[in-house]
């Protein structure tokens, strides 16, 4: 029923590796070369974030201002402001697993489809994390059910 | 700190930011949705009816990047990734990276370039907080160990 969609997200994913691709995000060695400070520094991730908000600032503005996309379809905008220890704890054990070595999901993803073992554990650990996130809310929420029943 | 003038790339990475923000702008504007990729992947975690496949098609032209990429750019912008990080490094940091972009609600792409393009101040805190984590890491990673 929606399978244009499908044609377009497919396209968007193309486009969004081609992107990481080229701007040097799936270089573990160029991230870190951001992210040490210390060393030599290389600014060049900067650009990539400048360049993707440059356009994403447009988008959005735009997205802020609908109810629905061009499709026609619903626009699905976060609705969650909440600055919380989730938020900063997640985000800080992210930051710690990015540099130490150079991969976010995106560019890990990517060198994993172009055939880069170490890429492809690192996916592996990943989404065993993941899961293991998913794993500790089932069980959060379980326990939270039973000492509270509805 | 000094400047590595022969990495630098400010062409090359300011031109794949924007194809990043076209593919987030196109992702909200015609799918309604943030292109975010641990959102993505972790929801076929905790899979729901009708809300696979739309994950599936976007992985996947996600994995043929790399194809794309080497038939369509001229070779010399074409050049093997280099992964300092040992095998446990490895390992450590994926578990890290899967725990935190769930616990926290997004990574690079949602809460950085999808969250800070919408003014999130949500995603500009996560963001601060997982950059800073990540220039401590790599400071004790290199300079102090």
């Amino acid at each position: 029923m929606h399978r244009i969609n499908r044609i377009f997200e497919f396209l968007v994913g193309l486009i969004f590796g081609l992107g990481l691709i080229l701007s040097g995000m799936t270089d573990p060695s160029k991230v870190i070369g951001f992210l040490d400070l210390s060393g030599a520094w290389d600014p060049s991730l900067a650009f990539v974030m400048g360049g993707a908000v440059l356009v994403g600032v447009f988008a959005f503005a735009i997205a802020k201002k609908r109810t629905s996309t061009f499709l026609g379809g619903a626009l699905r905008l976060p609705t969650t402001s909440q600055i919380d220890r989730r938020l900063l704890v997640g985000a800080l054990l992210f930051g710690a697993g990015w540099g130490l070595a150079g991969f976010c999901p995106g560019p890990a993803l990517v060198s994993m489809s172009a055939g880069q073992p170490k890429a492809l554990l690192f996916v592996a650990a990943m989404v065993t994390g993941m899961a293991i996130f998913e794993t500790a809310e089932r069980i959060a929420r379980r326990t939270k059910a039973t000492t509270h029943p509805a | 700190m000094t400047i590595d003038w022969t990495h630098f790339t400010p062409g090359l990475s300011l031109a794949g930011g924007l194809l990043l923000g076209v593919a987030a702008a196109l992702f909200i504007l015609l799918n309604g949705r943030i292109l975010g990729i641990s959102g993505i992947v972790g929801g076929l975690l905790a899979p729901q009816r009708g809300d696979i496949a739309w994950r599936a098609a976007f992985l996947l032209g996600l994995a043929i990047a790399p194809l794309v990429f080497i038939a369509v750019m001229p070779a010399n912008l074409v050049h093997p990734p280099k992964i300092d990080a040992t095998t446990l490094e490895v390992v450590v940091a994926g578990l890290l990276v899967g725990i935190g972009t769930r616990y926290g609600a997004g990574c690079t792409s949602g809460h950085g370039v999808c969250g800070l393009s919408r003014l999130s101040p949500r995603s500009m805190v996560a963001t601060a907080a997982f950059m800073a984590a990540g220039f401590v890491t790599v400071y004790l990673v290199r300079h102090f160990f």
